[in-house]
């Protein structure tokens, strides 16, 4: 698996949709289709999103790499896109921004990995506080570009707090990886600085939650 | 201190382009938005005339004492002059609204704009001639210009331009030649106008956004053929994305300098830029917000350290824009605290 694993990622970063899937292929269980999930695209994903932590990998191959990854879920394992959120549900927006790349990477990047998330897309922090509450979403994780948007989040808390809240709110995006004391001056409770931190930190608060 | 006699910014920043030492690092301010606090309006009313521009980039340079004057307004421009949506905000850049390119057929359909027929650019002009009118050839004037590489962010958004760039080759190359001859036009119609220099903003050709095997392929060859075109000199500026590992390949698109990210290390910039690009960075426009006036002072005599000797070197921030939110005593702790330890030669504490 591990020589595949290195295969398939370089395939990712290549942007080989063909080899990709061969690859898939090649590993796929039909007693067990989650498996080609938790030891092929998920590692992946993760060591694709930290290779662009360290500078090793660009934007548009976590991009390009989710993407690929997301179309494989859905059409070659159709019957394993399993709920392990149980009651927890988790949601992705944009606050008051219109680039909308972070949040595609991260919303592709955890439908691959399995959790299922629900897409708000782009909402002034009024209208997110609403969806939060209606919806007792418990997770929430937000894309930012834009310094402005990432300083709304402060009110957003606010406003989430007054009605009750307890949603968890993951905040990602340039501003937060730019000054790194920003995620708690907005009042988030935690942070991601790509992809696979993401994946982890959504991973690890639905275990915390069930 | 050094003997020589103070020099005028331009001469400042002239020298310091050809790799000497002037008598005083060089201080670009990229203030675009702070024009409006200063003169109490807000940033949709500041951008709505030439003249509130030209008042307000006097008044900073007065202010904090910089060796360049920006005439640039805001990226979204570009895209309003396409007809596209600009989304005004109380404290932060306008904003390129949802994408006109909602197909990639409508590539097919493109025409460039009239540059000179254009209101919001034609504005950009005025602000331009008036700011020259006024400081003749005392400090650079800075036009801008975003690539035609990285406009198709703001033109059909980053999600589908990857999807361009990587699966629709053939549009893809036919939208960069519409959009070099508007970005040519657009930036010799500023040098016409007065500029000194074109700021060529190309975060996408970054190494942040696209490895360098692509960059060699799309975003080089388009900076190489554009810049070759642009009749005045041209720095690149990759708005905090990464450059290190292609600052050889942007010396070969003949461009002068380059605007660096705060992620990466200014001594091994210079090593790499020695006497081929001059560098302009890259103080953390970000945690800019909340410095002390000491902190901002550490910030500028850790990046003299690192890149003042020999030249080719600027101060600026690393977006190439200073957010709203930084406060005014930071500012001027960095003005101050570049006129303290930036004169050459260099002896830091």
């Amino acid at each position: 698996m591990e020589d595949r694993l290195i295969k398939f990622k370089q395939a990712l970063l290549d942007v080989d949709r063909v080899t990709a899937r061969e690859l898939i292929n090649a590993g796929y269980n039909a007693h067990d289709p989650s498996q080609i999930i938790e030891q092929l695209i998920v590692p992946a994903l993760e060591d694709i999103g930290t290779l662009w932590e360290h500078a090793d990998a660009s934007l548009s191959q976590v991009y390009m790499s989710a993407r690929i990854c997301e179309d494989l879920i859905d059409t070659v394992l159709p019957s394993s896109s399993p709920n392990p959120t149980g009651q927890t549900l988790v949601a992705i927006a944009l606050l008051d921004d219109y680039h909308a790349l972070g949040k595609i990477i991260v919303y592709s990047s955890l439908r691959a990995s399995g959790i299922d998330v629900q897409d708000l897309g782009r909402m002034t922090v009024e209208e997110l506080v609403r969806q939060v509450v209606d919806q007792d979403i418990k997770i929430l994780l937000i894309s930012v570009l834009m310094l402005p948007s990432a300083l709304k989040i402060k009110e957003l808390k606010k406003q989430l707090l007054r009605e009750n809240s307890a949603v968890r709110i993951v905040v990602g995006g340039a501003p937060f990886r730019f000054d790194k004391q920003l995620w708690q001056e907005v009042g988030a409770d935690a942070m991601g600085n790509n992809s696979a931190d993401a994946i982890k930190v959504a991973h690890k608060m639905i275990t915390e939650m069930s | 201190m050094n003997n020589l006699p103070e020099m005028t910014s331009l001469q400042r920043v002239l020298k310091t382009l050809s790799h000497k030492e002037p008598d005083r690092v060089p201080l670009f301010l990229f203030l675009s938005l702070h024009g409006a606090k200063e003169l109490g309006l807000s940033i949709k009313e500041y951008f709505s005339r030439a003249e509130h521009v030209v008042e307000g980039q006097l008044i900073l340079r007065e202010k904090y004492r910089t060796d360049c004057i920006c005439s640039f307004f805001y990226a979204a421009i570009e895209v309003e002059a396409w007809g596209g949506e600009v989304v005004y905000s109380a404290d932060g850049p306008p904003n390129s609204g949802a994408p006109f390119i909602r197909h990639f057929e409508d590539i097919k359909n493109l025409s460039v704009p009239d540059i000179q027929n254009t209101p919001c650019l034609s504005k950009v002009l005025t602000a331009t001639r008036q700011l020259k009118e006024i400081v003749k050839d005392e400090a650079p004037i800075i036009g801008v210009v975003v690539s035609p590489f990285s406009l198709p962010v703001m033109q059909m958004g980053f999600p589908q331009y990857f999807t361009l760039m990587y699966d629709e080759p053939s549009l893809f190359e036919h939208l960069m030649a519409i959009n070099e001859e508007f970005c040519v036009a657009w930036a010799n119609a500023q040098l016409e106008a007065g500029a000194t220099a074109i700021c060529y903003f190309d975060p996408v050709s970054s190494t942040t956004v696209i490895p360098r095997q692509k960059y060699l392929s799309t975003g080089f060859k388009v900076a190489k053929k554009t810049i070759s075109r642009i009749n005045g000199p041209t720095a690149t500026h990759f708005a905090s994305g990464n450059c290190l590992p292609i600052i050889n390949d942007i010396v070969q698109t003949g461009t002068a300098a380059v605007g660096t990210s705060s992620l990466e290390d200014l001594h091994a910039l210079k090593t790499a830029c020695n006497q081929k690009l001059t560098i302009i960075g890259n103080l953390n426009g970000v945690e800019m917000r909340r410095w002390s006036t000491d902190e901002a002072e550490r910030k500028v005599i850790e990046a003299l350290g690192k890149a003042a000797s020999g030249g080719g070197f600027i101060l600026s921030d690393n977006h190439g824009e200073i957010p709203w939110q930084v406060p005014d005593h930071v500012l001027m702790a960095i003005s101050d605290a570049v006129h303290k330890w930036g004169n050459y030669p260099i002896e830091l504490p």
